[in-house]
């Protein structure tokens, strides 16, 4: 096994993807020199301050003139923020961003790429300037409130955090369901169309509300609640560790304030809910139609890449809640096999002998137990985790939806003002003088428009496409971290129960050696 | 050490040697040593290598291996059942046929499956499966091996003529199965079938002892036949979630990652391919120790309750031989034959009687002695499992921890390695 991972030059399994001569355990040395040599690179902090531009009401509907208003004289696609070289690795394969056709070149810097053959992954670990990440968000106490078919589950959100933007250190709220899912409309709606990936809220469950709702004390919804309450919990991590979404008020109103307005437009059966399913279908069409040239083969790449993870998580989600599934058989085979070894043990006359059943019976059944447990933790480290992430990479495909449509939308004005251009010339050798002055102006002022509009479409463009590389980047990072901290938890579960196994049978090998 | 070196094990053909009995101590008596060193396996036909070793006068070489098939083995059980001198003695159960559907079918199943899985996937199933395979193929060696080792053990049943040209006869033995079937027509092993609780129960038991035992063995045998399958259900579970860390472990190996992912995912990949390793060898050591000794036994009773039947039949017959002779005075008619018939059913019983305490008595230490053996070997399989897995996990916490830190983690995971 060492000699696999040592080894560069793999088969076709796709395990290691190594340019060249690159070498997969570089010495540590002196991390990559940071500093950015170009002009103003677009940090965290003024991408925030974007964002909480519309802090007023009206927030971000179909014109997003106001949000980019100040970032026009910011954007600079010269020094791509560092963090998404880092995440891509040593050597990266970015190559310079074509521009689509008949815009100015953007400047771009190679320079960077060189000095990202880092080594220690502690670089990759640091944060931005600014308040350090510590935020923690815990869902619990689930209660029911009300009766019938009106009843619902609130839940307790606490937060603890030492972070200046909130008022207090440590302070907790109540929530229902439904909160949850008006919150990451309102999420969705505001940022979703300007490439950030907005994390999924978890889904509705008809039938196991409704258990709920009727009131039934029994284990599969206890199950059903505590598995909704994990994923509220983990939704809400998710949320606030994207620095962007952090700060957006409607989240900060989520976490601190006692009384929310009721989110009507999420249920399911709405009209909310239909239009909502008529859009997600009238998405589907547009994006088999739109054909974008895409000159950029980074989000190639990209695309190609969630398309392939999207595929294998999902079959590795099956597999995994095939393995749930089958020791939770194993557990409950393990608790049949124990009774029935006690009644063999009962019937047995030799007292020793009988004795040693008696005791091989509880083993098995402490045994069951274990087993009960660990398909618990494999549930809710791995099936769970890998569940939230097939849900995630759909947010991912859906934020590289947005840049095509942004593309398609300037390419549109692009025409347009084509057509007014073609129209205008064609006015020339119109021979109505009187009308001509009129209609020169008027088309004159349609052309100014136009362009204005194709700047800013491209801006878009260029906006979003640098949103969502930064977006990807803090994706892929995020999604190691989580992975490796949920697999390590997942294995310290796994070695528990070999221990706990451990000392069970060498507490019964006495009582098999007793038999005389 | 169960696995065997010399297993070459493919679908049709199938070499084994030198197996090591697991379940019962036998073979002590060195004037007569039987083992099947070897078999080979031909699509449906097992044929085994019957190998003796005996200083007894009787055997015509000190030395000497046959090849026998199942049948032959069946013929020998049967032939000893119907012998009426064995009446009072528990015959060892005979072996089951080999059963190699499981694992055929299985492999019939993955066969057509090919092309929806990768190559990695499908080489590990089919590993799976030939391990599988092999451990049919083992079990029923050794089941065929304890019974002619429970014979050969057996006072009485060590002296018999048609076990002496089983493990001498060096000629097929198919003739004399022929000619046995025709003669017995399998007649009563159908009415030990039919007949047997109903008999059993409803016969007035006068010795306590009989009496005793009666109500033990009905009752152990229908809790140990429980036990069995419910034995046999969990280690189809685990043999599940081994098939299920195989297909998660050779998605992760897949899987296209970003750099950085790849120590993780190595160290993921690996510890679920190593996990599905322990818990595959788990399901077949399970297999071998608890599932197997619960079978054996419950077999083992069926054969005692087959003696207590007997038993009670003969005692049916002492009865019935009353009352007949009660007729024959009455009637003044034939008293003598009638006298003659009480005797015999008498002396019969009576024989019965004194052989089947000793038979029974000497079943329970026998049964004592190797759960006690098969016990202990469980629990200390089990213990040596779970060290494995732990020190597996340990070691990959460490690994996937220590990345920040490669060269030290190579170090520290070369010396967690050892100690695996």
């Amino acid at each position: 096994m060492a000699d696999a991972a040592r080894d560069p030059q793999q088969d076709d399994t796709g395990l290691l993807e190594l340019e060249d001569g690159e070498d997969l355990f570089p010495e540590p040395g002196p991390g990559p020199a940071l500093e950015e040599s170009g002009p103003a690179s677009l940090t965290t902090e003024d991408l925030s301050t974007n964002a909480n531009g519309p802090k007023q009401a009206s927030l971000f509907d179909d014109d997003p003139d106001d949000l980019f208003a100040e970032a026009t004289e910011e954007v600079s696609l010269d020094s791509p923020d560092r963090d998404v070289l880092l995440s891509d690795g040593p050597s990266p394969a970015i190559t310079p961003m074509t521009p689509p056709t008949s815009v100015i070149t953007p400047r771009i810097g190679h320079a960077h790429d060189d000095m990202f053959t880092h080594s220690s992954f502690d670089e990759i670990e640091e944060e931005d300037g600014g308040d350090s990440f510590d935020i923690h968000i815990s869902v619990s106490d689930p209660e029911k409130v009300g009766d019938g078919m009106n009843a619902y589950m609130a839940y307790k959100v606490t937060t603890k955090t030492s972070m200046s933007l909130f008022k207090l250190r440590e302070f907790s709220v109540r929530r229902r369901f439904s909160d949850f899912l008006g919150l990451h409309s309102k999420l969705a709606s505001k940022y979703l169309h300007i490439g950030y990936i907005v994390p999924p809220a978890p889904e509705k469950s008809i039938v196991g509300m409704t258990k709920v709702k009727v009131g039934k004390e029994d284990q599969s919804s206890n199950e059903f609640v505590e598995k909704r309450r994990s994923a509220l919990e983990r939704y809400l991590m998710r949320t606030v560790k994207h620095p962007i979404l952090l700060k957006d008020p409607d989240v900060l109103q989520f976490l601190e304030s006692s009384e929310l307005p009721r989110a009507v437009s999420t249920q399911a059966l709405s009209s909310a809910g239909l239009l909502r399913m008529v859009n997600k279908a009238a998405d589907a069409v547009n994006k088999m139609t739109i054909k974008m040239n895409e000159s950029d083969a980074w989000f190639e790449e990209k695309q190609q890449h969630f398309e392939n993870l999207d595929v294998q998580l999902r079959k590795l989600h099956a597999s995994v809640e095939s393995l749930v599934l089958h020791r939770k058989e194993l557990s409950m085979n393990m608790a049949s096999f124990a009774k029935s070894a006690a009644m063999l043990g009962n019937s047995e006359d030799h007292t020793a002998l009988s004795r040693a059943l008696s005791q091989l019976a509880e083993v098995e059944e402490k045994i069951d137990q274990l087993q009960q447990d660990q398909a618990n933790a494999d549930f809710y480290f791995l099936s769970e985790l890998l569940g939230d992430y097939v849900r995630l990479i759909t947010a991912v495909k859906g934020v590289f939806d947005q840049r095509m449509k942004t593309w398609q939308k300037w390419q549109d004005s692009q025409m347009m003002l084509q057509k007014k251009r073609e129209a205008e010339a064609k006015l020339q050798f119109n021979n109505k003088p009187d009308k001509l002055q009129q209609a020169k102006d008027e088309i004159k002022e349609e052309i100014e428009e136009l362009e204005m509009k194709v700047q800013q479409g491209e801006r878009d463009f260029e906006q979003i496409s640098k949103t969502i590389r930064k977006e990807v980047g803090r994706f892929e990072k995020e999604r190691v971290k989580d992975f490796k901290s949920t697999v390590i938890q997942y294995l310290e579960t796994l070695l528990q129960t070999q221990q706990q196994m451990i000392k069970y049978w060498e507490a019964f090998l006495p009582e098999a050696k007793a038999i005389s | 050490n169960l696995l065997c070196p010399g297993a070459r094990c493919g679908a049709n053909l199938c070499r084994l040697m030198s197996i090591r009995s697991v379940s019962v101590d036998l073979n002590n008596d060195a004037s007569l040593l039987i083992d099947i060193p070897d078999a080979l396996c031909e699509r449906d036909k097992v044929k085994f290598t019957v190998h003796t070793k005996t200083t007894l006068s009787s055997f015509q070489k000190p030395e000497f291996s046959v090849p026998r098939q199942h049948e032959d083995f069946i013929w020998l059980h049967d032939t000893l059942v119907e012998t009426e001198d064995y009446a009072g003695l528990i015959i060892p159960p005979a072996p089951p046929k080999p059963d190699f559907e499981g694992p055929r079918e299985k492999m019939h199943k993955l066969g057509e499956g090919e092309a929806t899985m990768t190559k990695e996937e499908y080489t590990k199933m089919k590993q799976e499966l030939e391990a599988e395979y092999l451990a049919v193929f083992k079990k029923t060696v050794q089941v065929h091996e304890i019974f002619l080792q429970r014979l050969s053990s057996h006072p009485i049943l060590n002296k018999d003529r048609n076990f002496q040209i089983f493990l001498e006869y060096d000629q097929d033995l198919s003739v004399r199965r022929k000619n046995a079937k025709e003669m017995f027509g399998g007649f009563f092993k159908n009415m030990v079938k039919s007949a047997d609780e109903v008999l059993i129960s409803g016969v007035k038991e006068v010795d306590d002892f009989f009496e005793q035992e009666k109500t033990f063995l009905l009752d152990y045998y229908s809790k140990i036949k429980d036990s069995t399958a419910k034995a046999e259900k969990m280690t189809r579970s685990h043999k599940n979630i081994a098939d299920d860390y195989i297909r998660i472990s050779s998605l992760m190996y897949q899987q296209k990652i970003t750099r950085i992912l790849i120590y993780t995912h190595i160290v993921v990949t690996m510890s679920f391919v190593s996990l599905q390793k322990v818990e595959g060898r788990v399901a077949s050591d399970q297999e071998l120790k608890l599932t197997e000794l619960l079978r054996y036994y419950m077999r083992d009773i069926q054969a005692a309750k087959d003696l207590l039947y007997r038993r009670a039949r003969a005692l049916a017959d002492y009865e019935n031989s009353n009352k007949a002779l009660d007729k024959a005075r009455l009637k003044s008619k034939d008293i003598p034959q009638a006298e003659e018939h009480q005797q015999q059913c008498l002396q019969k019983f009576d024989k019965l009687s004194e052989s089947g305490k000793k038979e029974l008595t000497s079943f329970k230490g026998r049964r004592v002695v190797a759960f006690r053996k098969n016990l202990i070997e469980m629990a200390e399989l089990e213990i040596k499992h779970a060290k494995v897995r732990s020190s597996i996990q340990l070691y990959y916490i460490c690994f996937i921890m220590c990345t920040n830190e490669l060269q030290y983690a190579w170090g520290i995971c070369k010396i967690l390695c050892e100690q695996i």
